[in-house]
C-alpha cells in the first residue's frame, strides 16, 4: 500500500484520526507519519486547545477580553492575555481575579465550574473565609484602579477586620 | 538508591496479574495539588521554584509513608537515567526536562511517586497492575489526606484543587486504564470505541512506541472532565466504560477463536516465531509481534511463556533501558539489533 501523502513509499504507519465524530483513516510512510505527527502535536497541542476554547467562548466579547488584557492578578502579576498565550495560569489568585472568564472556560472544558469533590484538610468554615478575603482584595484592586479611593480605604480597613478576626481563630 | 537497579527487577504493575489482566495492563491514578500563596511552577521565578520544592519535601518528610520511598533531585540524576524513569511511568517526560529545582520522590516497588514542581507543585501518582482504580484511588486519597495535615494546598470551594492548568482543575484527578485490545483492532472496532467514549467525559489514546510511530494494538484511556463530578463519580464512570469495553472485547477474542481460529493462530505463532529468531528488530515491530504474542497467551495457544514476561519486554525494549542494561549508549541501528538479542534471549529463541 502506498503512502496517503506522497503517494510514492510504502505506507507503514496507520493512523486514525477522529474530528467532529468523523472517523478518518490514513496510511503513511515513515517520512510522512513524522511530519504528520509533529504537525497534529503542534495543531493540538493543550495549549492551543485551551486557547481555541477562549477564543470561541460566547461568555467573553471581544470588549470583555480587551478590558481583562490589563488586568493583572496582585499576587503574580499575570495578564488574562499572558495566559490565553500559555494556557498555564500564574497562581490561585488568578483564578479570583479571571473568575468570570475562567468560569466561561472551566464549563466548556469540564461541563461544570463547581467542584463537587473532596476538600482539603483545612475545613469548610476556614475556606469560606479564605475566600472571602481573597474576593475583598480583588474588589480593593478594582477600587484603587478607578480611582475610588474613598471607598477603596473602607474596604481596605474591612479587609484589615477580617484578617486580624481569622488570626484569632 | 542506584537508579541502575531499577531494571534487574519487575515492577509491581508490570506483574501482569491483577483484575482483568488479560486485558487490562495498569490503571494509573493521579491528583494534582499546589501550595497555597505561591506561584505556580511555570510562573515562578528561580528562588520561588526552590522555595516550593522545599515546602514540598519538607511535609513529605513528616508524612508517615516517606520512610518506604527515596527522594531524587532530578539536577542530580543523569540524562539517561531520566529517560528510564519516563520510560518506567514514574514521571512525566515534561518532569525530565528544565530540571533545576524539580523532585521525585519514590517507591522502591514503583507503586507510588510523586513528582515535585512539575507543571504542579506535586504530582501524586498511584500505578497498579490490572484492572484497580478504586483500589489505586483509596491508596492516593490515604496519601493526600496525610499530606493535606502539613501542606495548606491551593483550593477555593467553587473550582475545588486550583492547579496550574485548568483542564486538571477541580478534583485534579486523573484516572488513566491502560487496555490491550487485539481482537477490537482486527476487527476494526476501535474507531467505535474512540467515537463512543468521546461523547462519555474520557479520552483515548494509543499507547507505547517512540514518537509518532503507531502503537500497535494498546490503548489508554482516561477521564477528561476533573470538575463537576465527585472523584467517585468520576471513577465511577470510568470503571462503567471500561468494563463494557473489556466485555466487547473478551467476546470479539471468542468470535476470533470460533470463527477465524487457524488466521487468529497463525498470526500468534508466526509473530511468536520472528520474536524469537530475528537478529535486528525496531521498537515498532516488536511491539505488534508482542500484541500477537499476549494474545496468544490470553488464549491459551502459547503455553510456555505468561504475560508478566511480555509486559516486561515491552518496558524493557524501550532505548534507556536497552541502554543502561548494557551500559553502554547506542544508535538507533545498533539499538535494534540489542532490542532483538533481548527478545530472542527472554522468549527462549535460538
Amino acid at each position: 500500500m502506498k503512502c496517503d501523502i506522497c503517494h510514492v513509499r510504502e505506507a507503514s504507519v496507520h493512523l486514525t484520526e477522529v474530528i467532529n465524530d468523523q472517523v478518518s483513516k490514513l496510511h503513511l510512510c515513515e517520512q510522512c507519519a513524522r511530519t504528520k505527527g509533529e504537525e497534529m502535536q503542534s495543531n493540538f497541542g493543550l495549549t492551543d486547545l485551551i486557547s481555541s476554547l477562549m477564543d470561541f467562548s460566547p461568555s467573553v466579547t471581544d470588549r470583555e477580553v480587551q478590558k481583562d488584557k490589563g488586568v493583572k492578578c496582585r499576587v503574580c502579576g499575570m495578564t488574562y492575555y499572558d495566559f490565553q498565550k500559555t494556557g498555564q495560569l500564574g497562581c490561585g489568585t488568578c483564578y479570583e481575579t479571571f473568575r468570570k472568564d475562567l468560569s466561561g472556560l472551566l464549563r466548556k472544558i469540564h461541563g461544570s465550574d463547581r467542584h463537587v469533590g473532596k476538600m482539603p484538610f483545612m475545613g469548610e468554615k476556614a475556606i469560606k473565609d479564605q475566600e472571602e478575603l481573597q474576593r475583598l482584595k480583588a474588589e480593593l484592586d478594582r477600587l484603587i484602579r478607578a480611582e475610588e479611593f474613598e471607598k477603596a480605604v473602607i474596604l481596605r480597613d474591612r479587609i484589615i477586620d477580617v484578617e486580624q478576626k481569622l488570626k484569632k481563630e | 538508591m542506584e537508579i541502575g537497579n531499577l531494571i534487574k527487577r519487575k515492577s509491581e504493575w508490570l506483574r501482569g496479574e491483577g483484575p482483568k489482566s488479560n486485558i487490562v495492563m495498569s490503571t494509573r491514578i493521579r491528583i494534582a495539588r499546589n501550595l497555597d500563596g505561591h506561584m505556580f511552577f511555570d510562573w515562578a521565578n528561580d528562588k520561588q521554584r526552590k522555595e516550593t520544592l522545599e515546602n514540598g519535601i519538607a511535609a513529605l518528610k513528616k508524612c508517615s509513608f516517606f520512610k518506604k520511598t527515596f527522594l531524587l533531585k532530578m539536577k542530580n540524576v543523569s540524562e539517561l537515567d531520566r529517560e528510564l524513569l519516563v520510560e518506567r511511568h514514574l514521571m512525566s517526560r515534561e518532569h525530565a526536562v528544565d530540571v533545576k529545582h524539580k523532585g521525585l520522590v519514590m517507591e522502591d516497588r514503583e507503586v507510588l511517586s510523586i513528582m515535585l514542581n512539575e507543571e504542579d507543585h506535586l504530582r501524586l501518582q498511584v500505578l497498579r497492575s490490572g484492572f484497580n482504580i478504586m483500589e489505586g484511588w483509596r491508596m492516593i486519597d490515604e496519601i493526600d489526606t496525610e499530606l493535606g495535615e502539613h501542606l495548606t494546598f491551593a483550593y477555593s470551594s467553587k473550582f475545588g484543587y486550583l492547579t496550574s492548568c485548568p483542564t486538571n482543575t477541580g478534583t485534579g484527578l486523573r484516572a488513566s486504564v491502560m487496555l490491550h485490545l487485539p481482537a477490537l483492532q482486527v476487527t476494526d472496532q476501535v474507531p467505535n470505541v474512540y467515537e463512543a467514549i468521546s461523547k462519555l467525559g474520557l479520552t483515548i489514546r494509543g499507547f507505547y512506541g517512540e514518537g509518532t510511530e503507531a502503537s500497535g494494538n494498546f490503548f489508554q484511556i482516561s477521564n477528561q472532565v476533573a470538575l463537576g463530578y465527585s472523584e467517585m463519580d468520576i471513577l465511577d464512570n470510568l470503571e462503567r466504560v471500561i468494563n463494557k469495553i473489556i466485555a466487547r472485547e473478551e467476546d470479539t477474542r471468542d468470535y476470533l477463536v470460533k470463527n477465524k481460529k487457524q488466521e487468529t493462530a497463525d498470526n500468534i505463532f508466526r509473530s511468536y516465531g520472528t520474536l524469537k529468531s530475528a537478529r535486528v528488530i525496531t521498537s515498532r515491530e516488536t511491539i505488534i509481534l508482542l500484541s500477537a504474542v499476549r494474545l496468544g497467551v490470553d488464549l491459551g495457544l502459547i503455553k510456555d511463556i505468561d504475560t508478566g514476561i511480555i509486559n516486561e519486554l515491552l518496558l524493557l525494549m524501550q532505548p534507556a533501558h536497552l541502554q543502561k542494561m548494557n551500559d553502554k549508549e547506542f544508535t538507533p541501528s545498533e539499538r535494534d539489533m540489542k532490542r532483538a538479542d533481548l527478545v530472542r534471549e527472554r522468549l527462549g529463541g535460538e
